[in-house]
């Protein structure tokens, strides 16, 4: 394991959910499932972060937010879509306004679905981002030898 | 007390600091009813940051941060090969105005605010420091801290006053509850991170390293409190930084008004108080 998997931090962006997927985006980081024991951190501050979790559909107005959120991120980084909403739209689908899941405007690596998510789920999505950051860092080593 | 003692400050104080904010962070979990990250990760924090990309919206910003970083450690370095205790406070002040020098230069709403209350805790801090230098000085007649810490006699027996004083401003000088103003670790959804929000990658691990110094180096001055024999001196010197934790996690945020008025207030009346007893006792 990796530095980057022993203290990933997470931002946690709420699009336009009903607010159920981010009560269970709560419950994990609280007492009973606690979170902070693999060195999770809820941030709220996009310079700082690793993961970006994103709950709720993608509308018009949010797009440019996110797209801005993602930006401020310094790398390696990992987009995390919690919820049916997020992943694709959920039953916000159909709405005038949305535009459909995360992917529309920032690249999603991990999917969770479910509504709400179960706080299960979201653990084994956060072990696989952990995993994913390592991995990213390792191919950005890569890439840097292979210039030189 | 010389220059080893001082290169070992340089040496062995990141690695002391990153325990203590291992147990700060254990502490605080386990009284929220959590289990906590394990004791190391303080130093995986670091260790990370470090591999990650260093975003800056202006380039001197990190400038101003690596003068914190080396400040610091000179500040501290200072103290521990028993330098003069003002020469000390004043670079204190002096790594404390390039930290703030760098939030204001980030140019972000938060950080700026967190810089404008950073200025505002060392305003609040600054005089109960020098006063503490003071009181030691009519004690052991010497700013020397090796010569205070030669001293035979346990110096809180003589400063009360002084102790009182530096312990309300411990929790300034560590950003910790309820003066946790600048950098607002607890809630940070109101000002992001504050001084530190446009900080990343290795700037911020370097911020993160000096504030392990500065813990050190703060509760170094604590521990001359105790100097005259070396043991109690530690172990007091390690409660005193749990205790700072349990009020952390106890008390509500204060405004800045009332942590100037409050350490103002009590760095005059403890502190005033215990040199005129020192002066009529004499
Ligand atoms: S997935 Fe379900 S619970 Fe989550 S935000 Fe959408 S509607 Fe709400």
């Amino acid at each position: 394991m990796g530095a980057l998997s022993k203290s990933p931090w997470i931002i946690h962006y709420d699009g336009s959910s009903c607010n159920g997927c981010d009560i269970e985006v709560l419950a994990v980081l609280m007492p009973r499932f606690d979170l902070e024991r693999f060195g999770v951190v809820n941030t709220g501050n996009p310079k700082h972060a690793d993961i970006l979790l994103l709950t709720g559909s993608i509308n018009h107005q949010n797009a440019p937010i996110v797209k801005s959120i993602y930006d401020q991120m310094p790398e390696p980084k990992v987009v995390m879509a919690v919820g049916i909403c997020a992943t694709s739209g959920g039953i916000f689908r159909e709405c005038y306004n949305v535009l459909g899941g995360a992917d529309k405007v920032v690249p999603v690596d991990i999917y969770v679905p479910g509504c709400a998510v179960r706080p299960e789920a979201l653990i084994d999505a956060a072990v696989q981002a952990v995993g994913l950051l390592d991995k990213k860092r390792a191919a950005a080593l890569a890439a840097e030898k292979e210039k030189e | 007390m010389s220059l080893i003692t001082g290169f070992l400050f340089v040496v062995i104080a990141p690695l002391v600091g990153g325990l203590l904010s291992g147990i700060d962070r254990k502490l605080t979990a386990r009284m929220q009813g959590r289990i906590g990250p394990p004791l190391l990760q303080p130093f995986y924090d670091v260790e990370k940051l470090f591999q990650k990309e260093n975003l800056v919206a202006r380039h001197t910003q990190n400038l101003y941060m690596e003068f914190f970083f080396v400040m610091t450690i000179f500040t501290g370095a200072l103290f521990f090969s028993g330098g003069d205790l003002l020469l000390v406070i004043f670079s204190l002040t002096l790594a404390g105005v390039f930290f703030a020098l760098g939030g204001y230069k980030a140019s972000s709403p938060y950080s700026f605010i967190g810089a404008q209350r950073e200025t505002l805790q060392m305003m609040a801090y600054e005089p109960a420091v020098l006063l503490v230098a003071v009181g030691m000085y009519m004690v052991t007649k010497s700013f020397q801290v090796a010569d205070i810490i030669a001293y035979p006699k346990p110096l809180i027996l003589d400063l009360p006053g002084f102790f009182l004083a530096f312990f309300f401003i411990l929790a300034i000088k560590f950003r910790k509850s309820p003066f946790d103003l600048s950098t607002s670790h607890h809630a940070h959804q109101e000002l992001v991170k504050g001084i530190t929000t446009e900080f990343s990658g290795r700037t911020l691990a370097l911020i993160e390293i000096a504030h392990w110094y500065e813990y050190v180096f703060v509760l170094g001055i604590g521990y001359l409190f105790f100097a005259w024999n070396m043991w109690i001196g530690l172990v007091v010197t390690f409660f005193l930084f749990e205790l700072i934790i349990i009020i952390d996690n106890a008390a509500a945020r204060v405004r800045w008004q009332w942590m100037v008025g409050g350490a103002w207030i009590i760095a005059l009346i403890a502190g005033m108080g215990n040199i005129l007893y020192l002066m009529l006792r004499h």
